[in-house]
């Protein structure tokens, strides 16, 4: 008996989770798991060992794909999809709900062996991944009832390839097939080569549950059998979570290709502490922060920046709660930190750690030790950390937080945006101003406000920059998985004559820079033509320079993203008066370039100022229903810089079309109008100059609009590219965007019809000009 | 892995011999940069149970140790010298013979922490209790509510220390924190210790009834500078008595002012811990946020009387594998 012992001691003894059950599954399938393709389990040709990091033993051999299984399981998927789309959405419906079921219903197996798998502690798998699992398949069996109103005008994409990372098997595998199978959505998803198997103990639950064959199919292996999903033609979309090196690979991959694309990638999540923030619960945040997941969480806060008033107190109080961590056996129900995935990740961690060091940073870690048989790595806090050392910019998914000291609230902005990535942050102050404040200037997709690493499937998560695009949660998430169903084509517009005794050559248009006409810089100009072929004027050919002064305009006049929505549709609707004032003049002027006639799309344009203007104080963001006391608020914020190549077919109304919604929402652009009837747009500059449009709010560089777009998205300082042009255009500026991971938006073969409002404005204009930030701000005193 | 809380600044060698807090100038200072966020404290409330949990063997370590930390309290208008010498009887052996000497722990003589009545009841108390080590607490100062003239509220402490209670719980004047006078409070305070003289104080700041949980951290650090032994949560009468969240930043306040000052103070938690998993929680509260000496009755105390049943019922559990019935526990 060792109670007595025990009673002097209090200690935490072993209070293991049984990984019996869990055992008794594996060795049910022999500890070989295939793939599941069309409904069936699919023996795989060639196996792979799946080890559990916290033993390095192999607790089951994983089917390495080849690319003819990939191919069988797209054939499935597209021989789904044709009636799983039309399945009304009640149905599917009812099978997400089953799924839900399922999974709670099978929860603690679920968990258990995901920790065998990945390493994480079970308290993790058990209270955060597979409720939130359960939790997302409920809230997206919603989507499903509601998509035929909701989504009215819009159906599936198609046949959906997912790539989903190790830290999270599960949860990323929910927040990838729920929302694609509840818009009608068929599926080949594949997890990552550390941690397959819930993904087939799911795809079990998938048959359970009622999942029509094929759609829903399950492939595994290595980073080849991703590549081949992606470079497969039979494709319509890629769902990546995972590092920014691979989403810029899947970038260039599907460049041109037509594939739609949602990147969830990396971060280095900015954790601010104010002084007047409740210190004790920001050193339980951190906790939550970067010790969660063993730091092995793409919107970890693992930048702490903490204000220089309070920095000691705050750095002692983390270290008393760093020795308090309990590192050990992921199954111990009493272990804050299990093992890292796998060795290569510690190997990783541990250079990096040493980079820090050797860097000049201060390393502490607590002063026991790691268990030594399996990947365990301590929790680290490195002080005196510079923002330009490697542990400062660099990701390094693994359980260590770099610290830095600011001043005051500005320079605790300018610290915390002073990086690629923009996924998450998290902030922590009793000042409600202070607070709304940081989480409107901050770069990120998510801001949590004396909190952190909150989730749920009702609110959209998805980063800023380099961190990825697309949402993935909540109403902004579905927009992933759907596509507008187009209305009608172009109506035949009446020819007409040229007019007689035109002069053959009259101004030379020149640039429109930072408010100014701007000469280009290479002194060359382009001969414009008219219907008939004759000259009928000049414009500048512009080059990159001139590219390169029209994004410095563009960003100084970032403010004009402040300004109210008010403002923004007024000077919108002084641009329509005054367009319409000059109307006959752009319609003979259209008429002489196009040979049709030009009234109508003078008369679209101002009506399409009009529809912008009436936007811009109506697209709204929302507050997103999470179990949360508090609100989460859904917030819509221009994406920045964007640079636009404004279709060939309405040399106007192309122009008004890409430029309203842009700026309407606080956009900034830079535009290359229609290369072959570029005076339209030229013209415009006389009616924005008049209209009160603030200089560099609008810049437009003429020229060879394929070569400009692509500048436009090589460049970093762009954060977006809408490209309507050729095929080879758009796949030369989606290859180009993947520098800085940029927002493209590509469409080529006239497909839209520019005078339909139904097709040419709306909301899916106003999406592509924003994105969402979610602010979680927990209420309560 | 298991620390010791150390003061910032100058270490101090752990005694035996506990010295008193003896409280310090009021700290306007301190009391002013206090803050608490209400979600992030309920947050990781809700959490401890479930990131620490004991098992077996060490479970039972930990129930026992519970109940050396139990004050056991009847604190009921009908108290008569009858069921209080029950309630010491209780007190002196908290668990069955056979129950503690199956876990080896017959000879270590564990009772509860304390019993705690009125003052009516604190001779008879102190008369039962002659010859064990369980000290009487007497609550005071017009408990529950503190509505009573303050020389009064001096002079019932005086009564209950000559009765030969050797700890006082006394009880604020909420007027003092929801008015934010923490001058008003840390006088009151001071004027109570100085009346307790050698009995130990706690001081109860009736947490359900301070408006929100900065006025709870704020109350708790006045409080120990004007010299509180233990801070306490609640009468057990209020609306809402004892919760974790309430408990975590009131230890969180023992931390800082322990590691600003080097002083000790001990914490209560009182009403509605009933179950002996919350018992634990609570334990794992002290563990998580203070060390493992928090755990020990010279600085923690549960105020509770179910309670003890229930832990008594576990241990039972422990040593037999099967669960007793209710009748086959000596009642308190």
């Amino acid at each position: 008996m060792k109670v007595p012992a025990l009673l002097d001691s209090l200690e935490y003894g072993p209070a293991p989770e049984s990984a019996s059950l869990a055992a008794q599954w594996l060795d049910d399938r022999k500890r070989t798991l295939g793939h599941f393709i069309g409904g069936k389990f699919v023996a795989g040709s060639g196996h792979f060992d799946s080890v559990n990091p916290a033993t390095g033993k192999a607790i089951a051999r994983v089917a390495q794909a080849t690319t003819a299984e990939v191919g069988a399981a797209v054939a499935a998927a597209r021989r789904a999809f044709g009636k799983w789309s039309k399945t009304p959405g009640h149905e599917r419906a009812k099978v997400l709900y089953a799924i839900a079921r399922q999974v709670q219903k099978n929860a603690r197996l679920l968990a258990v062996l995901e920790t065998l798998d990945n390493g994480k502690p079970i308290r993790e798998s058990r209270d955060i991944d597979v409720p939130l699992v359960a939790r997302h398949f409920y809230h997206h069996a919603g989507w499903a009832q509601l998509a035929a109103t909701e989504f009215a005008g819009h159906g599936p994409v198609g046949v959906v390839g997912q790539i989903i990372p190790w830290n999270f098997p599960l949860l990323m595998l929910a927040w990838k097939i729920a929302p694609a199978i509840a818009m009608g959505n068929t599926v080949v998803l594949k997890p990552a080569e550390f941690t397959s198997v819930t993904a087939i103990a799911f795809a079990e639950l998938c048959v359970a549950a009622g999942v029509p064959p094929g759609v829903v199919n399950i492939i595994t292996g290595d980073g080849k059998v991703g590549a081949a999903i992606v470079e497969h033609p039979g494709v319509d979309k890629i769902a990546f979570t995972g590092s920014t090196d691979v989403g810029r690979i899947l970038r260039n991959a599907t460049a041109g290709s037509g594939k739609k694309l949602s990147l969830e990638l990396g971060g280095k999540s900015p954790f601010v502490v104010f002084e007047d923030a409740d210190l004790d619960s920001a050193v339980e945040g951190v906790v939550d922060a970067i010790w969660f997941n063993q730091g092995q969480v793409c919107c970890a806060g693992s930048r702490l920046l903490v204000q220089e008033s309070v920095h000691d107190r705050f750095v002692r109080k983390l270290r008393d709660r760093m020795e308090k961590l309990r590192v050990g056996d992921p199954l111990d129900k009493a272990v804050d930190i299990g093992a890292i995935v796998a060795p290569v990740q510690l190997k990783r961690i541990k250079e990096l750690v040493a980079k820090g060091v050797e860097e000049g940073a201060k390393l502490w870690q607590p002063s026991w030790a790691c268990p030594r048989d399996g990947c365990f790595y301590p929790p680290t806090l490195f002080t005196n950390v510079s923002p330009a050392a490697t542990i400062a910019q660099v990701e390094i998914f693994g359980p260590v937080l770099v610290a830095m000291a600011f001043r005051t609230p500005a320079e605790a902005i300018q610290l915390a945006n002073n990086t690629r990535f923009g996924l998450a942050a998290s902030v922590w102050t009793e000042n409600v101003n202070l607070a709304l404040d940081y989480a409107r200037k901050i770069k990120a997709g998510t801001v949590w406000i004396n909190s952190t690493n909150l989730f749920d499937a009702a609110a959209g998560f998805g980063g800023y920059r380099e961190s990825g695009f697309g949402r993935e949660g909540g109403r902004e998430g579905i927009w992933e998985y759907v596509k507008r169903e187009p209305s009608g084509k172009a109506p035949a517009l009446k020819k007409v004559k040229p007019l007689k005794g035109a002069p053959a050559i009259d101004r030379t248009a020149k640039l429109f820079v930072g408010g100014k006409q701007a000469r280009p810089d290479s002194g060359y100009s382009l001969v414009v033509h008219d219907a008939q072929g004759r000259p009928m004027g000049e414009v500048g050919d512009g080059n990159r320079k001139d590219i390169r002064n029209a994004v410095e305009a563009a960003h100084a006049a970032e403010s004009w993203g402040f300004a109210t929505a008010h403002n923004r549709a007024q000077i919108l609707y002084y641009v329509a008066e005054n367009l319409s004032v000059r109307a006959e003049e752009f319609a003979r002027r259209i008429e002489r370039m196009t040979g049709r006639e030009g009234r109508v799309e003078v008369d679209a344009a101002v009506s399409r100022l009009f529809t912008y203007a009436a936007w811009a104080d109506k697209f709204d963001g929302a507050v997103h229903s999470v179990p949360l006391r508090g609100l989460t608020i859904a917030t819509i914020e221009p994406v920045g810089v964007i640079g636009l190549a404004c279709p060939e077919e309405f040399p106007l109304l192309g122009f008004v079309s890409l430029v309203a919604p842009a700026i309407a929402l606080g956009n900034t652009v830079v535009a290359v109008p229609s290369e072959k009837h570029p005076l339209a747009a030229t013209d415009l500059t006389q009616v924005l100059e008049t209209s009160d449009l603030p200089p560099g709010v609008v810049n437009i560089v003429t020229g060879k609009k394929d070569a400009l777009a692509r500048v436009l998205a090589g460049h970093d300082d762009v954060e977006g590219v809408w490209c309507f042009g050729t095929n080879e255009g758009a796949k030369a500026v989606e290859a180009a965007s993947a520098g800085n991971m940029k927002r493209t938006w590509c469409e080529w073969g006239a497909k839209r019809n520019w005078l339909d409002r139904a097709d040419g404005e709306g909301p899916e204009f106003l999406r592509a000009a924003t994105q969402t930030k979610n602010i979680w701000t927990p209420s309560g005193e | 892995m298991a620390t010791t809380l150390k003061p910032h600044g100058s270490p101090i060698a752990p005694s035996a011999a506990l010295p008193r807090n003896p409280g310090m100038p009021l700290d306007m200072r301190e009391v002013a940069r206090i803050r608490v966020n209400r979600s992030a404290v309920e947050r990781r409330a809700a959490t401890l149970g479930t990131r620490r949990t004991v098992k077996k063997d060490w479970q039972a370590a930990w129930l026992v140790q519970a109940v050396r930390v139990i004050d056991l309290t009847t604190l009921q208008g009908d108290d008569t010298p009858a069921n209080v010498k029950r309630l010491c009887a209780k007190a002196r052996q908290p668990v069955r013979r056979d129950l503690l000497d199956a876990m080896d722990l017959g000879g270590r003589g564990i009772t509860t922490g304390a019993v705690c009545v009125y003052h009516n009841l604190v001779a008879t108390a102190v008369e039962a209790l002659r010859g064990s080590a369980v000290p009487v607490a007497a609550v005071s100062t017009g408990f529950p509510a503190a509505q009573t003239p303050m020389d009064l509220k001096i002079e019932e402490i005086r009564r209950s220390v000559i009765a030969g209670a050797a700890e006082i719980d006394v009880v604020i004047s909420r007027e003092h924190v929801l008015g934010e006078d923490w001058k008003g409070l840390y006088d009151e305070v001071r004027a109570f210790r100085e009346a307790c003289g050698a009995s130990h104080m706690k001081v109860i700041l009736a947490v359900g009834e301070l408006g929100n949980l900065r006025h709870v951290a704020q109350a708790s650090h006045v409080a120990m500078q004007a010299g509180a032994d233990f801070i306490k949560t609640s009468t057990g009468k209020e609306a809402v008595n004892a919760t974790l969240a309430n408990g975590l930043v009131m230890v969180r306040a023992i931390r800082d002012y322990f590691q600003e000052t080097g002083h000790k103070v001990g914490f209560k938690p009182a009403g509605g811990i009933r179950a002996a998993k919350q018992a634990l929680e609570w334990l794992i509260l002290m563990k998580e946020e203070l060390g493992e000496e928090w755990m020990q009755p010279h600085l923690f105390r549960i105020g509770a009387s179910a309670l003890l049943t229930d832990i008594e019922r576990q241990l039972s559990h422990f040593v037999t594998g099967e669960y007793a019935a209710a009748h086959q526990l000596p009642m308190v």
